[in-house]
């Protein structure tokens, strides 16, 4: 396996009295996509959280190359290069698309840098060329959830952290959306965490898989081998049980544990 | 017609400090959702720095206002430092309380500096009692020269939050704070800069506003035509800070001379009545919600 960018070890977060994480361990190697699945309200966000530094962890390690980050505030997690593309998108919504993702660039300070990246976005996403003055609020969702990965990737991250970037995309758009994850993932060299409801793609495109119910990892392995579990395609995939099982599926509790 | 122009100047002149203290509020509303009700208070140490900086130090009238801004601008980041940011996250009430509370200290504090107390002062400027005469109408170069350099400070903060970095950063950190702290962006040290950008406008603000009212512990209380300014603006738009105190300042005048004694107190709520009643959400009112 090739080094590790990314490693968690025992990471427990928690909302006041909610405890949202309880002592999730997992590594990203270098150049890879690793994806999270797991249901509403699993805690598949607090992880990204976490890392990028939007909320501390009470317990356990983050770290980055080796190097702690846990506790960091945001801005040093993103000089360090690491950047998280929210659920929801969040674009500045009064801001033009040209602004937004020179906003990306906040923490650069190597102008020509951004000006290549600025080309090679739009190069990834053309339609952001075409509306680079218009106010960012009046986009399309997908073309925001464009903007919103764009952005990120002006920060010239080596980590990026995707939470559910499907979110409320037709199919078509999620396809084409996932195809540019790819492409970021091969060209640009860019290690990613992915964090999806849409277990179908994110099991094509990503390397290793984590499943995470109510703040724990239950299972990890290949995306390949994840796709065959029964219990995966069962409950992430969709696809319906035979027999009496099938019948009975209403009865029955999700168990890995 | 001659008197209508003569007092349509005055009242330009007088809603320019009135925008200026709108446009603090503004600043502070939009980054961090809280009103600050010592923005008028800050408009009044800012004025006093600028009279002991002319009268102690011996600056001259352009250092005088870099002078009392900048100082001013360390005064509001040392408040939003001190005092603001450990109470952020409590609720709305508490936070407007603190700022008042502050108001209350800063004018305390002035009267007990020797050499400021509870006098008033006059800040000597250039302008003095000049007059232009223009067919027969007698303008104060003073009030043209309050326009034309609040119009020039407008200008230059335009360009600032249109073109520099920290000043899209300011603007996106107050659209949409959790995507700037996302983005990388320092966003309390953006907050931190917008309270000593707003302290430094109000000294501004103050420096103008001294020839009229002179410089004294109270003069502070301007801040309360300046807020209807801000309302009626749609709190929350710069621009709207700006034409809103225009409008109040003119219709102020107005009312000063055309209608029985008293409507000219009130003249500024009855606008905001007004306003509010035609479009509730002010004239530059945006629809856009804010996140976070
Ligand atoms: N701001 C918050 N305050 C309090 N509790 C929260 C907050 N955000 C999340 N939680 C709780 O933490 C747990 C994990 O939430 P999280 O957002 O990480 O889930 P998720 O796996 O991303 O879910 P989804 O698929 O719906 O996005 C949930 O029980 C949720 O109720
Ligand atoms: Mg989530």
């Amino acid at each position: 396996m090739a080094q590790s960018m990314l490693e968690l070890a025992n990471v427990e977060s928690s909302y006041g009295p909610v405890q949202a994480l309880r002592g999730v361990s997992l590594s990203v190697p270098e150049g890879r996509i690793v994806t999270v699945l797991g249901a509403n309200g699993a805690g598949k966000s607090t992880i990204l959280k976490t890392i990028s530094g939007i909320i501390d962890p009470q317990k356990g390690q983050v770290k980055l190359r080796g190097v702690e980050i846990q506790g960091r505030a945001p801005d040093q997690v993103v000089r360090a290069g690491v950047v998280h593309v929210p659920e929801g998108r969040e674009v500045f919504p009064l801001l033009s698309v040209e602004d937004n993702l020179r906003m990306g660039a906040y923490t650069r300070r190597d102008p020509d840098g951004v000006a290549q990246d600025l080309e090679a976005v739009f190069g990834y996403f053309p339609v952001l060329r075409e509306r680079a003055q218009q106010e960012a609020g009046q986009l399309s969702g997908g073309q925001q959830q464009m903007l919103a990965i764009a952005r990120a990737l002006l920060a010239k991250p080596q980590l990026m952290l995707m939470d559910e970037p499907s979110l409320g995309l037709s199919p078509k758009l999620t396809k084409e959306i996932f195809e540019i994850i790819v492409r970021i993932n091969r060209e640009r060299g860019t290690t990613i965490l992915l964090v999806e409801q849409n277990a179908h793609m994110a099991l094509k495109i990503a390397d290793w898989g984590y499943v995470l119910e109510v703040g724990r990892i239950v299972m990890e392995d290949s995306c390949a081998r994840l796709a065959e579990k029964e219990d995966i395609r069962e409950f992430y995939l969709g696809v319906k049980a035979e027999g009496v099982r099938g019948k009975r599926r209403w009865k029955k509790k999700k168990q890995w544990r | 017609m001659v008197q209508f122009v003569q007092m349509l100047l005055a009242g330009t002149a007088q809603g320019c400090v009135y925008a200026l203290v709108a446009l603090g509020f503004v600043l502070i509303y939009k980054a961090t959702e809280t009103v600050n009700f010592a923005q008028g208070d800050l408009m009044m140490l800012g004025a006093f720095f600028a009279l002991s900086g002319g009268t102690l130090i011996g600056l001259p009238y352009w250092a005088v206002i870099l002078f009392a801004a900048l100082v001013m601008a360390i005064v509001g980041m040392l408040i939003e430092r001190v005092v603001i940011r450990p109470v952020l996250g409590h609720p709305a009430f508490t936070v407007v309380m603190i700022t008042i509370g502050v108001g209350y200290v800063l004018r305390g504090v002035v009267t007990m500096v020797p050499g400021w107390g509870t006098e008033t002062y006059a800040l000597s400027t250039p302008f003095g009692q000049k007059v232009l005469r223009v067919g027969g109408a007698v303008i104060a170069v003073q009030e043209l020269a309050v326009i034309g350099m609040t119009a020039a400070l407008c200008l230059v903060l335009y360009l600032f939050f249109r073109y520099s970095k920290l000043g899209v950063a300011m603007q996106a950190s107050s659209q949409n704070q959790l995507a700037a702290y996302y983005m990388g962006i320092p966003v309390r040290r953006v907050n931190m800069l917008i309270w000593g950008l707003s302290a430094a406008v109000a000294a501004f603000a103050g420096i103008l506003l001294a020839p009229v009212t002179f410089v004294h512990s109270n003069m502070g209380f301007i801040g309360l035509k300046a807020f209807p300014a801000a309302v009626v603006g749609g709190f929350g738009s710069v621009p709207g800070a700006i034409v809103g105190g225009l409008i109040i300042g003119v219709v102020e005048a107005l009312a000063g001379r055309y209608l029985p004694e008293g409507f000219k107190d009130v003249a500024a709520y009855v606008v905001v009545l007004i306003v509010l009643f035609v479009r509730p959400s002010g004239i530059f009112g945006e629809t856009t919600m804010k996140k976070v």
